[in-house]
């Protein structure tokens, strides 16, 4: 595989529920390494995209997803994890009444040879993972502990450590940062530049601009289910972006 | 190693969940049972001190919590099963049916099984196929699967006391050790397998996720729905097998086998700690609760209190049972 195959490729997805198209023939491709900041309104098809990368929703029939050069029939959340695409979803996906452990490999769980699970395993795994990437030292964390005991911030330190044991090629953020506080933030945004580093790519969505501008090498603007603009950052000032951003919102059309 | 553990914990500053938070669940069931107990032991000593009573209680006890323990599962993923009683006929019969039309018993017996199985992913595709709260949709296969008993067998019961039956007989429901009737042994035998599958596979880890959170679960690729008809697949199974027990134990296969049972099963799961809300739940604190339940029938009699008085003593400790379930989960929640 070089550098030039996307890690993951759209090609014409669009998705219906009922009368409603949230994303109307969309193609997008992330390449490896690279960062994709993913900005849009409310409504205008972010999530739902996610969600169809993870092949939680199924394109419309004629929409294609490819992973790594292969095209991908038959798509679904196990298969993608199994690739290597993990998701920090915007609700969190935690089952809260759970103890830390379960949601750390929720899905994924570790099983011995036999498919017995290792529970020690993944209890000492949990421990480490807490101390060692989320930095906690809070009483709460200890991996037998329910997730609802837990603040925001740890809840979503529970989400992100899950995304990144399984060492994905692909991170997906979706408004991780919502209900953080500053410090949490900045957590977040250092682990979406760990991800670069170690030569993985993410898309990275969220509301601010702020946020994303810094953190990216591309954007892409997405309105009504359209993909309304692609941007690489050197091509673009934060200015010029917020402008169009405006534009976009105001009459659907990123050109004047 | 104990040690390093606790080290690390150390430097963390993490602690683990008090024993409150852990435990304060299967405390409380315990503690109910440990009552319970005391109580007759005082007010029906003669019966509750000699050994007669608790040989009673393990051969009448397993004819529902052999279901009980199973339906902990489906509670737990956040469904009910209400047509178990009708699978246990409608096994049974088919068992009967096969005896009778081809001598073979073991034919018969593996026979039971499969159907008994089957009615239980029915009644599971049917729940997840349709998005058909199980609550509705398993009064509805009640009725079926016990229609097409009644109608297969006409209505009419088959006795059991053929010699050739006798092995079996003994095998499901003999009297071993001190005369403890073999269906505790099978009761015990299915709350170990079933505690393995909950808490020691895949599958089980899925069906708490499942119950807790079903969008979360999905969005991290659990197949919620494939986790469902299986624990209801599993139901059918056991309600096959304690329809054989049951009729085995009385020598008479009745067509209205099952009818009565339900009940108790159910509060059975309940007094265990088992959320109604689904997510949280052992099939140990069920093994205790059936035998709580089991043991209120039994000690209303014993301690000569008017046998009407039964559902009113039943009612209070399924309701005290459930408070308390409610205020230490409040108090988890901190």
């Amino acid at each position: 595989m070089n550098s030039k195959t996307p890690v993951i490729q759209l090609k014409n997805v669009s998705k219906t529920f009922g009368e409603v198209r949230s994303l109307s023939e969309v193609n997008i491709e992330i390449y490896p390494g690279e960062i994709v900041g993913l900005l849009g309104d409310n409504g205008a098809g972010k999530s739902t995209l996610v969600k169809t990368i993870m092949g939680f929703h199924r394109p419309d029939e004629g929409g294609e997803i490819w992973f790594k050069g292969e095209k991908i029939t038959d798509w679904n959340v196990a298969k993608a994890r199994e690739l290597g695409i993990e998701t920090i979803y915007q609700e969190r996906a935690l089952c809260e009444q759970q103890p830390i452990w379960r949601n750390m490999f929720m899905g994924r769980e570790i099983k011995n040879k036999f498919g017995r699970l290792d529970v020690k395993r993944m209890k000492s795994e949990a421990t480490r993972l807490m101390s060692e990437h989320m930095g906690f030292t809070s009483t709460a964390v200890h991996p037998d502990n329910a997730v609802l005991t837990m603040s925001g911030g740890e809840k979503q330190g529970v989400a992100i450590t899950r995304a990144l044991y399984f060492d994905a090629e692909l991170v997906i953020l979706d408004e991780p940062t919502v209900g953080l506080s500053l410090s949490e933030t900045k957590k977040t945004l250092d682990f979406i530049q760990n991800i670069k580093k170690s030569g993985r790519s993410a898309i990275f969505i969220d509301h601010n601009i702020f946020h994303i501008y810094p953190a990216v090498d591309r954007m892409i603007v997405l309105d009504r289910g359209k993909v309304a603009g692609n941007y690489k950052k050197s091509d673009i000032t934060m200015d010029e972006l917020i402008e169009s951003m405006y534009r976009v919102a105001r009459t659907g059309s990123i050109k004047e | 190693m104990s040690e390093n553990k606790d080290s690390k914990v150390k430097n963390n500053a993490a602690r683990p969940p008090s024993f409150w938070r852990r435990f304060g669940m299967q405390f409380g069931i315990w503690s109910v049972g440990i009552f319970m107990w005391l109580i007759f032991v005082v007010t029906a000593s003669e019966a509750f001190t000699s050994k007669d009573i608790y040989l009673a209680f393990a051969s009448s006890t397993p004819l529902f919590a052999l279901m009980a323990i199973p339906l902990t599962l489906i509670v737990i993923t956040g469904e009910i099963d209400l047509s178990f009683p009708a699978v246990m006929a409608l096994a049974t019969a088919t068992f009967a049916k096969i005896y009778s039309g081809t001598g073979n018993i073991w034919v018969g017996f593996i026979a039971a099984l499969v159907v008994g199985t089957l009615c239980g992913y029915f009644n599971g595709w049917l729940v997840t196929w349709f998005g058909i709260p199980s609550l509705v949709i398993t009064i509805g296969t009640s009725f079926l699967f016990r229609g097409i008993e009644l109608a297969w067998m006409n209505g009419s019961g088959v006795g059991l006391t053929d010699d050739k039956l006798l092995g079996v007989a003994n095998l499901l429901v003999g009297r071993s050790f001190f005369g403890i009737a073999n269906q505790f042994w099978w009761t015990i035998l299915a709350t170990l397998v079933l505690w393995f599958i909950l808490n020691r596979t895949q599958f089980g880890a899925h069906v708490f996720l499942t119950g807790d959170n079903k969008t979360s679960a999905q969005l991290m690729g659990v197949n919620v729905n494939r986790v469902k008809r299986r624990t209801f697949a599993i139901m059918g199974f056991f309600a096959a097998f304690a329809g054989l027990v049951a009729s085995f134990e009385v020598s008479y296969f009745w067509p209205t086998l099952g009818e009565g049972l339900l009940m108790n099963s159910i509060a059975a799961v309940f007094l265990g700690g088992t959320s109604v809300f689904g997510g949280v739940g052992t099939v140990t604190g069920t093994f205790v609760g059936s035998f709580i339940i089991g043991a209120i029938n039994a000690g209303i009699v014993a301690s000569g209190i008017n046998a009407f008085f039964t559902q009113v003593f039943f009612g209070l400790v399924i309701i005290l049972s459930v408070i308390m379930q409610a205020v230490i989960s409040k108090r988890i929640k901190r």
